[in-house]
Formats: structure tokens, C-alpha cells, sequence
């Protein structure tokens, strides 16, 4: 690769030891991606500090070394648990002694104790154009898509490295011509579907994942009003079912004003699939199979973490109700989102419903401390696609009033 | 299939390594889809679940994209649980970094090859092979 001044001093040390040894693996990484060049990022999102056993401690203990910090704005993704509830999951002594011993080694890095999977939501984030070095899929597609940043997939290791060098290799997504969209999908209106708004949304990014695989997608025919929670939707679904770290909606994402923009031109060239509302509806009933009337254990919501505004929803839809007896109802989010919640007294509201806000984490890393035998209803398909395999509870995507309904009756309600 | 037959490779991360073949037709993600006590394919829905992975030449079109599965590599050098070598037929940057830090942090060489898709089929579970990887010098041979 060709190298700046700044590499060259990176990489000699002159900036210290930690930025020295972040940017060798970054050549390495860079020479197997076969990029030219690095180019400065402004910056980064961690998930490296996810436990996933002892050697990740071991790792960023590697980094550390005198005063030595991030070059860049740098925030965490989540932990495996709770950091203040340890108890929420079932986890072990060292799980727990290892995980905060990780988030120590982080937080003297530099990074900011942000524990969460949404970095977009907070009150400072990337701008069109930027380049950034995120990890997180949800994340890295959110960024892409949804502000127009530029990350390409960063995670566990190369996240940090970047942070600690401010630089990284000039590669796919990175490059205008690695965001033409290849694939178009034309989809169907929601009243067309009669699939409830959220649950579209979700079975609509997850087939998006399954058609696209890793390719930039095209969505034409997304309603103009589309929020930003529907599209964060959208994107955690597809970077769940497949590889998607970025998708255009036509007219609503700001590098596909029109299908022409979002294509580069090539329009004509694209394989394009007109989707039908079978279609949908085909991955709605294979993410819920759950029959009325059985049992529900739990309602967990917040996968990617709960914004402001779905918060506001959840608690209209559970006004003057309560979960039945023995229905944990979870919601995630982070730490600065559930203290807004609580500053407004809408967190009362959600706790007179039966609800625990959990924050630094997602109720699938661990198996949550469930109390009763029973299914999960989320109206997330990325918890839908990943909480069986990872807790071994069945779950059941629907929308979020029917989750509501269900955690209300303890037992799945048409 | 002839004994001493080579197939050329692009190096990834270098080493040497000889070993029995674990061939995985369909890409396996190591996140979720390897278990670090036993060793062996945790994903009930991939074809080979059950199939030995460590202690072998890791064989397989890709490693499925989770950025997760370097960390999972390594955790696997450092339990001694991890493959011997791997042997792609795509560059994949997760699976070379988590090589890289495996020998960073434990010393354990996990050499990264690519061969060429068509020479996927040349390679069969089971069969005894030697991975040599250096810049410029780099091939898989069927022993």
C-alpha cells in the first residue's frame, strides 16, 4: 500500500505504542483487501468490547500502554449484559468479572460508555459523506443508508484499530463505486400487504437480506413519511437475514433521491424483483409460528435499541393495561435514552405496564432471566432470526400492539 | 486423487500446516456456528453440524460475514481448539485479522490461503494436506 507521513509515523511509533501496533494489523487488513491507500476517518464505533471470551480481554490489554488514546470519537457497542443488572441475564462469575475488566480497558482507551447498538441515536452522529469506521451490522447499515456516512464492515479488533489511528484502508464501502445499488426490489404498499406498519417494515428488511445477500439493494416504493425507527427496521432485519450494510429507498435515502442516482445510471442493468405481498407475508409466518393460545413467557423489544419515539408508542399502546403474571416484558436500550425515559415519568408508565428498561445490552446475547416455560414475542426480526439460536427459547415476530396484547393475556392472541 | 498434486493459492496470512481436510460446501459463520468446547459445528442448521473443525484444514467457499467470527477464532487458538489452517476460495478480511491476532496474542499460526473456486472440487474430506503459505510461494498439496 502507499503510505502518507502519517502512516509512516503510526506505524514507526512516533504516536505512540498502542497506535503503532493498531496500525500494523491495519496493513495487514489493508493488503488482504487489496486497497491502495488509507484515508482519515472521523469516527468510530466499537464492538470489539463484546465479550466473547477471555482473549478479548487479552487483546485490548495489548493495546494498552501509557497514556495512549483514541484518535477519534469513539462509542461501544453493547456488552453481554446489563453492567448495572448483571442479574436481568443468566451469566457467570466470570463472564461478568472479564466483561468489565473489557469496558474498563475501553474506557481508558478513550471511548465514550455509550453500551449501545444504536450509536445513530445519539445526539451527535455522522454526516453525509463522511467517512467512519463503525462495527455493529445495524449499525453500519444505518450509517450508511439511512445518514449517507461511509463505513465499510468493521468489527470485532479492526474497530478499535481504526479509532486508535484515526485512518483506515480505502476500500468497499468506502468507494463511490461500491454504493451503486445492483439489486432492485419494487415493493408493495403496506396497505396493500395488510401487514400492520411495524411488522412490514421488519418482514420487508429481512427478505431484503435474504434476496440481497451482501449486495447494495434498491427499495422502490417505500412510503415518503417513512421514519427513521422503520428504517432502522429495515436495515438491522437485512443485516440480519443477510449481509446488507447498505440499502437505497428511493426517495427517502439521501443518496437515492431518484432509482437513476441510486443505481449510478445502470438502471437498465440491475436484477430487479417486483416483490408481492405473498412474499412478505411468507416471512411473517416463518418467524411466527406460534399457534393462539400458546404460552408466552416474555415480550422483549428494543433489538436494535428503543428509540425515543418507540418508547412513546409502547407506552400508548400499554396505557391502563398490565402484563399478565409471570410475563417478564423487557425493553432495551441505552443508558442515555432510558434516563430521558425516566426524567419524563414515561418510564413509570411502561413500569406500571410490567416492563424492565435494560440498558448496555440485548436480551438475546444471554439467555435473560425468564421466569416462566414459554415463547418470546418481539415485533424485532433480528431478535426473531437470532434469540432461538443463541437462548434457546422459541420466538414469535409480530407487531408491536400484538406483542402488547399478548404480554397482556400470557398466551398468544390472534 | 494423486498423491503430491498442488494446487496453487493466493497467500493471506502465512504458515505452514499438515492436515486431515474438514470440507464445508456451504460457508460456515464461526460465530454461532462453531463450538469452542467440543471443537465442532454448533450450527444445527449448516449441513456439516456435528463436523470436527479443530485440529483440521478448515475447507470452505467463505466465512459468512459476522465480524464476530474473528473473535471466535481466536478464542478458539487460545483453547487449542482452533483449525489448522483455512482454505477459502474468497479473501476474507474477518477470518485473516482473527488469524493475525491468534498469533499476536498465543503465538498460534493459522495460515489464510485462497484457492480459485474451480479448484474446490479437488479437495475432499478427509484427505491428508500440506498448506504452505508465503508471499509469492503459496500452495495446497494433497498428500
Amino acid at each position: 500500500m502507499q503510505l502518507q507521513a502519517i502512516d509512516k509515523a503510526l506505524l514507526g511509533g512516533e504516536l505512540g505504542e498502542s497506535a503503532r501496533r493498531a496500525m500494523a494489523l491495519l496493513l495487514r487488513y489493508g493488503e488482504v483487501l487489496g486497497a491502495e491507500r488509507f484515508i482519515d476517518i472521523e469516527s468510530a464505533h466499537i464492538d470489539s468490547c463484546l465479550y466473547h471470551g477471555r482473549s478479548g480481554l487479552d487483546f485490548v490489554r495489548s493495546l494498552l500502554h501509557g497514556d495512549d488514546r483514541v484518535r477519534v470519537r469513539t462509542t461501544l457497542n453493547v456488552t453481554a449484559f446489563d453492567l448495572e443488572h448483571p442479574a436481568f441475564s443468566e451469566v457467570s462469575d466470570e463472564t461478568i468479572v472479564i466483561q468489565k475488566a473489557m469496558v474498563n480497558a475501553y474506557l481508558q482507551l478513550g471511548c465514550l460508555p455509550t453500551m449501545t447498538c444504536a450509536p445513530y441515536q445519539q445526539a451527535q452522529r455522522p454526516t453525509f459523506g463522511q467517512h467512519i469506521a463503525w462495527a455493529e451490522s445495524n449499525a453500519i447499515v444505518f450509517a450508511n443508508s439511512v445518514l449517507g456516512a461511509r463505513t465499510d464492515r468493521y468489527g470485532d479488533f479492526t474497530d478499535i484499530c481504526a479509532a486508535l489511528t484515526g485512518r483506515v484502508p480505502l476500500a468497499g464501502l468506502h468507494c463511490d463505486g461500491q454504493r451503486r445499488a445492483g439489486l432492485i426490489l419494487d415493493v408493495p404498499e403496506q396497505g396493500a400487504t395488510g401487514l400492520e406498519r411495524d411488522l412490514y417494515f421488519a418482514s420487508l428488511g429481512y427478505l431484503l437480506g435474504k434476496r440481497a445477500g451482501t449486495r447494495v439493494a434498491a427499495i422502490d416504493g417505500l412510503p415518503p413519511d417513512v421514519s427513521e425507527d422503520e428504517l432502522k427496521a429495515v436495515g438491522a432485519a437485512a443485516a440480519s437475514s443477510g449481509g446488507v450494510a447498505l440499502f437505497h429507498a428511493v426517495g427517502v435515502t439521501p443518496e437515492a433521491p431518484t432509482l437513476e442516482a441510486a443505481t449510478g445510471g445502470h438502471t437498465a442493468n440491475c436484477e430487479r424483483h417486483a416483490v408481492r405481498s405473498e412474499d412478505l407475508l411468507a416471512v411473517r409466518d416463518a418467524l411466527c409460528t406460534a399457534q393462539p393460545g400458546d404460552p408466552v413467557a416474555a415480550m422483549c423489544v428494543g433489538t436494535p435499541h428503543f428509540s425515543r419515539d418507540e418508547f412513546e408508542r409502547l407506552a400508548e399502546l400499554a396505557e391502563g393495561s398490565r402484563a399478565a403474571a409471570g410475563v417478564d416484558v423487557l425493553v432495551t436500550t441505552s443508558r442515555d435514552i432510558a434516563a430521558g425515559v425516566r426524567r419524563s415519568g414515561l418510564a413509570e408508565k411502561l413500569e406500571s405496564f410490567g416492563a424492565t428498561l435494560v440498558t448496555d445490552t440485548c436480551t438475546y446475547l444471554l439467555p435473560a432471566a425468564i421466569r416462566s416455560a414459554g415463547l418470546v414475542v418481539t415485533n424485532s426480526a433480528k431478535y426473531a432470526h437470532y434469540g432461538q439460536g443463541n437462548t434457546g427459547r422459541r420466538t414469535a415476530l409480530m407487531s408491536l400492539e400484538r406483542c402488547v396484547r399478548c404480554a397482556v393475556a400470557g398466551r398468544i392472541v390472534p | 486423487m494423486s498423491d503430491g498434486r498442488e494446487i496453487r493459492a493466493d497467500c493471506l496470512v502465512p504458515g505452514q500446516a499438515e492436515g486431515r481436510v474438514v470440507l464445508l460446501d456451504t460457508p460456515l459463520s464461526l460465530w454461532g456456528g462453531l463450538d469452542l468446547e467440543t471443537g465442532t459445528v454448533a450450527d444445527v442448521n449448516h449441513p456439516a453440524h456435528g463436523a470436527r473443525i479443530a485440529g483440521r484444514v478448515l475447507v470452505m467457499p467463505g466465512g459468512r460475514g459476522s465480524s464476530s467470527s474473528s473473535s471466535v477464532l481466536v478464542e478458539s487458538a487460545r483453547l487449542g481448539r482452533h483449525p489448522l489452517a483455512i482454505v477459502l476460495t474468497e479473501r476474507d478480511p474477518i477470518l485473516a485479522v482473527g488469524s493475525l491476532v491468534a498469533e499476536a496474542l498465543y503465538g498460534v499460526s493459522i495460515p489464510l490461503v485462497r484457492i480459485a473456486p474451480g479448484q474446490f472440487s479437488a479437495l475432499s474430506d478427509g484427505s491428508r494436506v500440506r498448506v504452505t503459505a508465503a508471499p509469492g510461494k503459496c500452495r495446497v498439496t494433497v498428500l
